[in-house]
C-alpha cells in the first residue's frame, strides 16, 4: 500500500507539472511581445488559442483512446486514412467548383459538411467491418492504410490535372496553421467536442478495462463489439473536428499520447487523458509560441510537430516500443 | 451446470467444432483434452461467450452465453485464455482489482478492497503485489491472472491450457490451486489440459474431445487406459497406477 501511495503521489505530481506547463505556455502565448492596443490583442490572440486548445484536446483525446481500442501504442487515426479523406475532400472541392467558389462558400456549411463526410465514412467503414464474419482490428487497420493510399493517390492526381494558381490556393488551405482559422467555427467545434466528450465520459470506466484486450474486457463483462463503435465513432469526431480546424497533423497524436504514456507511473485513462491534453496544450501552444516569436512565421506549425514528432517516433522505434 | 447443444464452429470450410453437445455438472474439475485442433479451445471460448457460434446452444447456469448481457455473465462466468500480453503497465494489485469490475464497474467498496487482498492471499502474491507485470516471471504473471478471474468470484471459472509456459512446480501448484478453488470455494472449474497425467491426477471428469467431437467422457479411471488413449491421441501408450493416481506413459 505504500508503494501504491508513492506511485499515486508521482502521478499526481506529473498531472500538477504538465497541467503548470500548459497554463504557463497559455498565458506566455497570450502576453509575450504584445504592443499596441490590449483590447485588440487579446481578442485576437484569445481565439487562436481557442482553437489550439480544441485542437490539442480532441488530438490527445482522440489518440489515446484510439490506442486503448487497438491495443498499441504506435498507431494514431491518421492511419485510418482521416486526413488524407480530409485532403481529398478539399482537393475535390476545389477541383469541382474552383479556388473561387471554394473560397467564397460559407466556412461552416464547409466545416460541417466534412464532418460528416468523415463521420459518415468512418461508421460506414466500421459497420461494414464489424458486420461481417471478420471483427478483427487489424483488418480495420489494413484497410485504413489502403484507404489512406486510396486517397493520397486520388488527391495527387487531381493536383497534377488542376490549374496552377489553384493548386496553390488548395496547398495553402492543407498546411496546418493556427492563422487561417475562421473564428465562426470555433463554436460548433466546441458543441461537437462536448457532446464526444459527454459519450465519452458515459462509458469512462470502460476504458481501462478496454486496454486488457479483446479476450479479457468480455470476460470482465464489456460489450466489446459495441464499446469499441462507440469509441471509434467518438475518435473519429474528435479526429474530424481537429482535422477541419487546422488540416492534418500526423506525428503530433502519437507525440503527445506516447509521451503521456511514458512519464506516468500508470495507464489508468483518469490520469492518461488528462495529462496528454496537457501535454498536448503545451506542445501546440508552444509551438506556435516559437513559430510566432522565433521563426517569425517563415514556417508552418506542421513542420515544426512533426520534426519533434518524428524524432519521438524513431526514438519509440529504436528502445523497441514498437508491439 | 453447463449445457452444450450441437453446438457448432466453422472456419470457411473446416468445421473446428462440430456438433458438441455435452453436459458438465456444476462442481469439481472438469478437464478437456485432446489431440492440437480437436476443437478444445474453441469449445472454452463459446462457453465463455469469447466466440460467436455458427449453430447450436449454450447456457451456463441457466443463462443462454449468446443471449444473456455480458455484465450479467461476468458475474457468473470467468475465463482466462492462453495468451495474456498487455500493453498497459500494470502492478499485479492494479490487474487483480479488475476483477471486481463486474460487480464494482469501477467504484470500488471496502467489500472489493478486502476481496483484492483475499486473492493476493490465495495465491501468495502479497509480496509481489506492487511490482510490475512486465518485471515479473512468465509463471508469476500467470498467477496474477489466475489471481484476477480469482478475485472475480464466480461460480463457473474456465480456464484455456493455464499450464503453458509454467515449469514442473508452478504447473502443480496451478492444478493444486484449481483443485482448491473447487473443493474449498465449490466453483465449477472448466480447464484445458494437454498433459493427460495432469488432467488424470487432478479432475473429477475428463472429456476427450477429437476432430471437433466429443470422443469419450468419463472419470480419470474411465479414460486414462491404453486403448482409450490410443483411440484420442493416435499413439501408443502405457498405463500404470501409482499411488493410486493413474498415470500414462508414452515416450516409446
Amino acid at each position: 500500500m505504500r508503494h501504491d501511495g508513492r506511485r499515486d503521489a508521482r502521478a499526481l505530481r506529473t498531472l500538477v507539472l504538465t497541467g503548470g506547463l500548459a497554463a504557463l505556455a497559455c498565458v506566455l502565448f497570450m502576453t509575450l511581445g504584445a504592443r499596441g492596443n490590449w483590447s485588440f490583442v487579446l481578442p485576437f490572440r484569445a481565439t487562436k488559442l481557442a482553437a489550439m486548445l480544441l485542437v490539442a484536446y480532441s488530438i490527445a483525446v482522440s489518440t489515446v483512446l484510439f490506442q486503448t481500442i487497438t491495443n498499441n501504442r504506435i498507431l494514431t487515426p491518421s492511419i485510418m486514412g482521416f486526413d488524407a479523406l480530409y485532403v481529398l475532400i478539399q482537393t475535390c472541392l476545389v477541383f469541382a467548383l474552383g479556388a473561387g467558389t471554394v473560397s467564397a462558400l460559407d466556412p461552416r456549411t464547409m466545416f460541417v459538411f466534412e464532418c460528416a463526410v468523415m463521420v459518415l465514412f468512418s461508421c460506414l467503414l466500421y459497420r461494414w467491418l464489424f458486420s461481417g464474419g471478420l471483427r478483427s482490428l487489424h483488418l480495420l487497420m489494413l484497410v485504413g492504410v489502403i484507404f489512406g493510399v486510396l486517397f493520397r493517390s486520388v488527391s495527387g492526381f487531381l493536383q497534377r490535372v488542376i490549374d496552377p494558381n489553384e493548386f496553390i490556393v488548395l496547398q495553402d488551405r492543407l498546411f496546418a496553421s493556427f492563422n487561417g482559422i475562421d473564428p465562426s467555427l470555433l463554436g460548433i467545434s466546441a458543441v461537437l467536442v462536448a457532446a464526444a466528450s459527454l459519450f465519452a465520459l458515459r462509458i469512462f470506466h470502460t476504458f481501462d478495462v478496454m486496454v486488457l484486450g479483446r479476450d479479457t474486457a468480455i470476460g470482465l463483462g464489456i460489450d466489446h463489439r459495441r464499446t469499441t463503435t462507440v469509441i471509434l465513432v467518438i475518435v473519429a469526431v474528435l479526429v474530424s473536428v481537429s482535422t477541419a480546424l487546422v488540416g492534418p497533423v500526423t506525428f503530433f497524436g502519437l507525440l503527445v499520447a506516447s509521451l503521456a504514456y511514458q512519464i506516468l507511473p500508470t495507464s489508468r485513462h483518469r490520469l492518461i487523458l488528462p495529462v496528454a491534453v496537457f501535454i498536448g496544450t503545451a506542445t501546440l501552444v508552444g509551438g506556435q509560441l516559437v513559430l510566432e516569436r522565433i521563426f517569425a512565421f517563415d514556417t508552418a506549425l506542421g513542420i515544426i510537430i512533426e520534426f519533434a514528432g518524428g524524432l519521438v517516433f524513431l526514438i519509440l522505434v529504436v528502445r523497441g516500443a514498437l508491439r | 451446470m453447463i449445457r452444450i447443444e450441437q453446438a457448432i464452429k466453422r472456419y470457411g470450410q473446416t468445421c473446428v467444432v462440430d456438433g458438441v453437445t455435452l453436459t458438465l455438472p456444476a462442481g469439481g474439475v472438469t478437464s478437456i483434452v485432446g489431440p492440437n485442433g480437436a476443437g478444445k479451445s474453441t469449445l472454452l471460448a463459446m462457453i465463455s461467450r469469447l466466440l460467436g457460434m455458427d449453430g447450436g446452444a449454450i447456457s451456463v447456469g441457466g443463462l443462454d452465453v449468446t443471449k444473456t448481457p455480458g455484465d450479467v455473465l461476468a458475474r457468473r462466468l470467468s475465463i482466462l485464455r492462453q495468451d495474456n500480453s498487455l500493453t498497459a503497465r500494470l502492478t499485479v494489485r492494479d490487474l487483480v482489482a479488475f476483477g471486481r469490475y463486474p460487480h464494482s464497474k469501477g467504484r470500488m467498496t471496502d467489500d472489493d478492497a478486502r476481496r483484492i487482498e483475499e486473492a493476493l492471499a490465495y495465491l501468495d502474491l502479497k509480496p509481489l503485489a506492487d511490482r510490475f507485470l512486465d518485471e515479473l516471471s512468465g509463471g508469476l504473471r500467470q498467477r496474477a491472472f489466475v489471481a484476477m478471474v480469482l478475485c472475480q468470484d464466480t461460480e463457473y471459472m474456465m480456464f484455456d491450457e493455464p499450464l503453458n509456459n509454467l515449469d514442473i512446480k508452478h504447473a502443480v501448484t496451478m492444478m493444486r490451486l484449481l483443485r482448491r478453488a473447487a473443493d474449498e470455494l465449490g466453483k465449477t472449474v472448466v480447464v484445458v489440459l494437454h498433459d493427460i497425467n495432469f488432467a488424470s491426477c487432478h479432475s473429477d471428469r475428463i472429456v476427450a474431445m477429437q476432430d471437433g467431437r466429443v470422443l469419450c467422457q468419463g472419470t480419470p479411471q474411465e479414460i486414462v487406459r491404453p486403448d482409450v488413449l490410443e483411440a484420442i491421441y493416435g499413439t501408443s501408450f502405457v498405463v500404470q497406477e501409482i499411488g493410486g493416481k493413474r498415470i500414462a506413459t508414452y515416450f516409446e
